[in-house]
This record gives C-alpha cells, sequence and structure tokens, in this order.
C-alpha cells in the first residue's frame, strides 16, 4: 500500500468540524429493542469509535444518524440541529459502508462526481473536485476505471474519496476495513486517520475490532445490548476499564479466579488493587499479559506453572502458562527469553489495578 | 424454451477492457462458477455424440414445421416462386389485408403498454420490496408467477365482467387489454427483474446514493436502473413476445390483435397468414437472442459486485 503524499493542503475539503450528539435514542425492531437510550456528545473534529461485539447497537446507532433508520425516540443532532425529519439525502453525510457501495455502472471519477452533481455543482468543478478528492487518497490514476477493475482495497479508497469530496458535515465509517485482508487493512486505517485529521471533519467509526479502535479514535464508546458501557479515550479504556464487560472487550485479557478483600485482590500470589468498587469475596481478575512477568522456576515470587504454549511475535513472545491452580496466564514477554512446550517457570503479576467481575 | 431459461444471465468470460484487471479483483465467486462450469462440460456432461443426437433431433423438431411453413408459402402452381410474399405488400390487395396490417398496429401498441406496466409498475413495486418491506418478498413472488398456472380459458372467464365494465368507460379502444397482457407476462418479467436483483447489492447501492444526497428518483433513474439494465431489458423483450404470441385473451374478448386477425384471414388466404406467422416467429426469434445477449452482458456488470 503506498501511503499519499499530498503536500498541498485539501482546502477545497477542509471545512470546521461540526458537533453530533445522541440524545436518549431508543431504537425497537418489532418487539426487540436494539437500541436502549444512547447518549453520546460527539466534539467538532473529533473521531469517535462506536465498539462492540455484533448485535450491540453500533451499526443501527449509525444507520439512525445517517437517516437510513427511523429512531423509535430520542433526538440526532447534527451541528445543534435536530435532523429527526430530515431526509438522508439532505443530512449532508458521507458515509462509508463495509464493501461493494461503488455503482459498477459508473467509473472511479464519475463515482466520486456524484455526490457534487446532487449538489448542482457544475460537471467541470465536480470533475476537478473529484480528480482532486482521488489524488488524495492516491488513486489519481486510476479514475477511468470500472470500480470492478480495482482491489477491495482501492474500492474502499474511492468509497472514501466520494465520502469526503462533497465536505460534508459528518463522515460515517460502517466497518470499512472488515472485508480488507490484514496489511491492506491497517495500511488504510492509519490513511483514514492522518485525512481525518487534516481534513478536520467530525468521524463516526463504527467497529467491532479493538485494535481499529484503539488505534483511531480519540474516544471509543464501546457498545453491549444497545447501550454505551463506557466512553472514554483509549488509554482510559485500556487501562482503567469501567465494567468487566470493557475489560473483557478491549485488549487481551486471562480471567483468572481471585479472592476479593477490602478494596484489593488476592490473584497470581500478588496482591494489587482493584478497579471500580468491588464487595468482598471470590471474583475473576482480568490479566493483561503485558502486566504478567515470566520468572524462573527458582524465583520466589509468583505461583509456579508449566508453558502450553509460547508464540514468536516478532519484537516480543507471548507464551501461555498453566499454573498449579489449573488457571490460564497469558504472558508477553522479551523475544530473547525462550520458553517451550512443558517447560516449568513462576508466574506473578505486577503491582497495578485489575479489573474485577 | 421457457422464459425463466432465457432470463437468467449466461456466464461469459470478461472482456479486457483498456487496462488488465489485477488478478485478486476477480470475485471468487464468479472464478468458482467458471471452474464448476468447466467440470460439468469434461467430466458430467454427455459426450460429443450423445450431445450431437440430441441437438439435431431437437432442431429438427423445431426446425421441420417452420420449413414446411416455409415452403408451402413458395408453392406456386406445381413450382416455387415469391408471388405469394410480393403478394402481400400489392397495393391491390390492400383490403384483402387490411385487418392482418390493423392487428399488427394493435398488437405493437398493446406490447408497448405491457412494458411500459412491465417498467414502470413492476419494477419499481419489486424494487420497493426489496428496498423497504423485505417481507413480503415471497408473497410478491406467489403473486407473480401466479398466472403461469391459470389457463388463459380462466382468467377470461374472471376477465370477461372487468372488460364489460372497461368497455362501457374508455370504450373498446385495443389498449385496456394489455392490461390483462400485464398479468400474463409478468411471471416471465418477475423472474428476469428478480434475477438482476439479487445479483446486485440494490440495497447498498441505494443506501450509498442517498447518504450521497440523491432523492428516491435519482436512486432509482441513475443508480438501480442502469444497474440492472440486464434484466429490465429481458423483461421487456419477454413481455414483448408473449404479447406477440397472445391469441385466447383477445378472442374471447372480442379484440383484434396480430393472432386473431392472422386466423382471420387464415379463412380467406393460408398463404398470407402462413407467411405473417413466419414473419412473426422470427421477430420472437430475434427477440429471445436479444434477450440472451443483454442478459448475458447484464449478468457480467452484476455479478462483479454483488454481495
Amino acid at each position: 500500500m503506498t501511503t499519499t503524499a499530498t503536500s498541498a493542503e485539501p482546502a477545497v475539503l477542509a471545512r470546521e468540524g461540526v458537533a453530533v450528539t445522541f440524545e436518549g435514542v431508543v431504537k425497537d425492531y418489532g418487539s426487540t429493542r436494539v437500541l436502549r437510550g444512547l447518549d453520546l456528545q460527539v466534539r467538532p473534529g473529533e473521531l469517535v469509535s462506536l465498539l462492540g461485539p455484533s448485535g450491540c447497537g453500533k451499526t443501527t446507532a449509525l444507520r439512525v444518524l445517517a437517516g437510513l433508520e427511523h429512531a423509535t425516540e430520542g433526538a440526532v443532532r447534527i451541528g445543534g440541529q435536530d435532523v429527526s425529519g430530515v431526509a438522508t439525502h439532505r443530512r449532508d453525510i458521507g458515509m462509508v459502508f463495509q464493501a461493494y457501495s461503488l455503482f459498477p455502472h459508473l467509473t472511479v471519477v464519475a463515482n466520486t462526481m456524484f455526490g457534487l452533481r446532487r449538489r448542482r455543482v457544475p460537471r467541470a468543478e465536480a470533475a476537478r473536485r473529484a480528480a482532486e478528492a482521488l489524488e488524495l487518497v492516491g488513486l489519481g490514476h486510476l479514475a477511468e476505471r470500472y470500480p470492478h477493475q480495482l482491489s477491495g482495497g482501492q474500492q474502499q479508497r474511492v468509497a472514501l474519496a466520494r465520502a469526503l469530496v462533497t465536505a460534508p458535515k459528518v463522515l460515517l465509517l460502517d466497518e470499512p476495513l472488515s472485508a480488507l485482508d490484514a496489511k491492506v487493512r491497517s495500511g488504510l486505517r492509519d490513511e483514514i486517520r492522518r485525512l481525518q485529521l487534516r481534513l478536520g471533519i467530525t468521524t463516526i467509526f463504527v467497529t467491532h475490532d479493538q485494535e481499529e479502535a484503539l488505534a483511531v479514535s480519540d474516544r471509543i464508546a464501546v457498545m453491549d445490548s444497545g447501550r454505551i458501557e463506557q466512553l472514554g479515550t483509549p488509554e482510559e479504556l485500556y487501562l482503567r476499564p469501567a465494567t468487566p464487560t470493557v475489560a473483557a472487550f478491549v485488549g487481551l485479557s486471562s480471567v483468572v479466579p481471585a479472592q476479593v478483600t477490602g478494596g484489593a485482590a488476592h490473584v497470581l500470589g500478588t496482591v494489587v488493587p482493584v478497579l471500580g468498587d468491588r464487595a468482598d469475596g471470590p471474583a475473576e481478575a482480568f490479566l493483561r499479559p503485558e502486566n504478567v512477568r515470566l520468572l524462573d522456576a527458582t524465583a520466589t515470587q509468583g505461583v509456579p506453572g508449566t508453558v502450553e504454549e509460547s508464540m514468536f511475535l516478532g519484537s516480543l513472545r507471548r507464551t501461555l502458562v498453566r499454573t498449579v491452580d489449573g488457571d490460564l496466564v497469558r504472558v508477553q514477554h522479551r523475544a530473547e527469553d525462550k520458553v517451550g512446550f512443558g517447560d516449568t517457570v513462576r508466574v506473578a503479576l505486577d503491582d497495578v489495578p485489575v479489573a474485577v467481575r | 424454451m421457457s422464459a425463466a431459461d432465457v432470463a437468467q444471465p449466461a456466464p461469459v468470460p470478461q472482456p479486457a477492457t483498456g487496462a488488465a484487471p489485477e488478478p485478486h479483483a476477480a470475485p471468487p465467486a464468479e472464478r468458482g462458477r467458471t471452474e464448476r462450469r468447466h467440470g460439468q462440460v469434461r467430466g458430467l456432461g454427455p459426450g460429443p455424440v450423445t450431445r450431437w443426437a440430441v441437438a439435431i433431433v431437437v432442431g429438427g423438431l423445431f426446425a421441420l414445421p417452420i420449413l414446411s411453413m416455409l415452403e408451402f408459402t413458395l408453392r406456386d402452381g406445381d413450382g416455387h416462386s415469391l408471388a405469394r410474399w410480393a403478394a402481400l405488400l400489392d397495393p391491390d390487395n390492400a383490403a384483402r389485408y387490411a385487418p392482418l396490417w390493423q392487428g399488427l398496429r394493435n398488437s405493437l401498441v398493446l406490447a408497448a403498454v405491457t412494458v411500459a406496466i412491465v417498467l414502470l409498475l413492476l419494477a419499481p413495486t419489486m424494487i420497493l420490496v426489496t428496498l423497504r418491506f423485505p417481507a413480503l418478498r415471497r408473497p410478491l413472488e406467489l403473486v407473480a408467477l401466479l398466472p403461469i398456472s391459470l389457463p388463459a380459458i380462466v382468467l377470461v372467464v374472471g376477465l370477461a365482467p372487468v372488460y364489460l365494465f372497461i368497455g362501457r368507460t374508455f370504450g373498446t379502444g385495443v389498449w385496456p387489454l394489455a392490461l390483462a397482457y400485464g398479468v400474463t407476462a409478468m411471471p416471465y418479467a418477475y423472474r428476469a427483474i428478480q434475477a438482476s436483483i439479487d445479483a446486485t447489492g440494490v440495497r447498498t447501492l441505494a443506501e450509498a446514493a442517498r447518504t450521497l444526497g440523491a432523492g428516491w428518483p435519482t436512486v432509482l433513474l441513475r443508480v438501480l436502473a442502469p444497474n440492472l439494465r440486464g434484466g429490465l431489458l429481458a423483461a421487456s423483450l419477454i413481455s414483448v413476445a408473449v404479447v406477440l404470441g397472445e391469441f385466447t385473451i383477445a378472442s374471447l374478448l372480442a379484440r383484434q390483435n396480430l393472432q386473431t386477425a392472422l386466423l382471420v384471414v387464415n379463412r380467406q388466404d393460408a398463404y398470407a397468414a402462413v407467411i405473417l406467422s413466419l414473419l412473426s416467429l422470427l421477430l420472437v426469434l430475434v427477440l429471445l437472442l436479444l434477450i440472451g445477449r443483454v442478459g448475458a452482458r447484464g449478468g457480467r456488470g452484476a455479478r462483479t459486485e454483488g454481495p
């Protein structure tokens, strides 16, 4: 994947960001409630991700914002204006779908011009601006191709150019990367973020991939069962998950039994503070692989265990250890510390707060 | 040959258009289909001898009556000549053949109105059902395919009182007959259009267009219609074919179309009737060939982006 190295500021596309607000949005499909009073304030120019497992309502929320679904209750505001009664095509939004959204009968440049032509921009000017937008995503040279002649990644970049060319108030991204393979995905992900920062456009990004959300977002709203579980910066979500759901969904965790007494958890032979309030008693702790240390069998800290598997990940190694109590703990450590199946080791926990349930 | 067979887009290899497409741009579905097709021909299909034998028998069954008709129209005393064909256009015989030309004109009017019904009523309804009321798809399919199982005579019994009313209200012009033809052509048109709707990501395309600022008319005319073009053309042509071949309803409702006129003229001049029958067969054959080509082209475009 090539990166876009256009140095000129895309003045045509730049626009003052606007705020987006969900106010108690409820959405029912028949008797199923998919959104249960969604409240969310997105600041002008911010990129907020809606993150959650499938069926959590994140896509529905985005579609309500786009006007493709109608909220059963509540209001959606774009730049302070309640758009509940405004049809999709008058909301001044740009949207990128999962896949297959380019018009197959139109060339790349005609696809990109489509939104401008609907806004009655004269053909010549629309063509010029479309060419600029394609340049911005590094596809200027493919303007005369048809969508079926492009790769999946190229198609999504055209879709992005097409959504941005009208300088919409809000950019909506509905899992735009999920149909792409890993390498193209991370390249395009970073490119989306760079463009978004440059243009200062308010963006809502729906994804089920926590890594994606952590990488590009100003803030992330973790959703579950039609509600926002936690709204915060990627750091906040990762280091201080507010609920077990968030802890389980964001980042990679091992879940091991713990004993909570007086706001501290006894886990892996270590006593560590507990995140949030938790009554005393038996519980389960979420341990990040990077907070667990791998020690020699001769060490005195932690608990003994045997190695189940060890994966080489380039700069580091991730090892799965079964403790004497039978719990599986994932440890992230330096790649140089080589261990193999059956090795006897000890695992200990760093003194950082852990999430428990 | 059934309408459904004709309407299915035949898989054809993609022509090289300008710059060669990237290798990974070809969707897996298409590759899979091509392989399967080849596998069938090489592995499971009949051998060349069987295939030729089947082709000759079936071809003969179709060709024999048509060639006999042709021979019949060329008979002239003991020899053969083009005299009967020439006589058809002779101004002296104009009065005798007038019903034929009138019938042909009526049939063409009926074909045009029927196509209008298919394109302006059936197609938008099907798109609307696909986009907004997916739950209605099964019921619509049932209703649309129903006429195929109803004999024309049953339709006429039901339609007679309706046309009595129509005759009193709109006069006895020929065009209202197209309302009945819309019903008889519907099963074939439905299959053709549905195949291309299924092959096109109609919903995503419509939503993408709407988020880009297109209202519903623009979505239908500028985004969906071009991508459903193959199916819409096939549906139109098959409707024309149905209308040109229709006799029962027109005859029993006492309207004149090409087929009823052929019967009338046949009583006085069997040669002219057979010539006209041949010509209308030829026209329908051309239409069917067109459908095949259109279906193949439309199918390719649609397949490359179907989900």
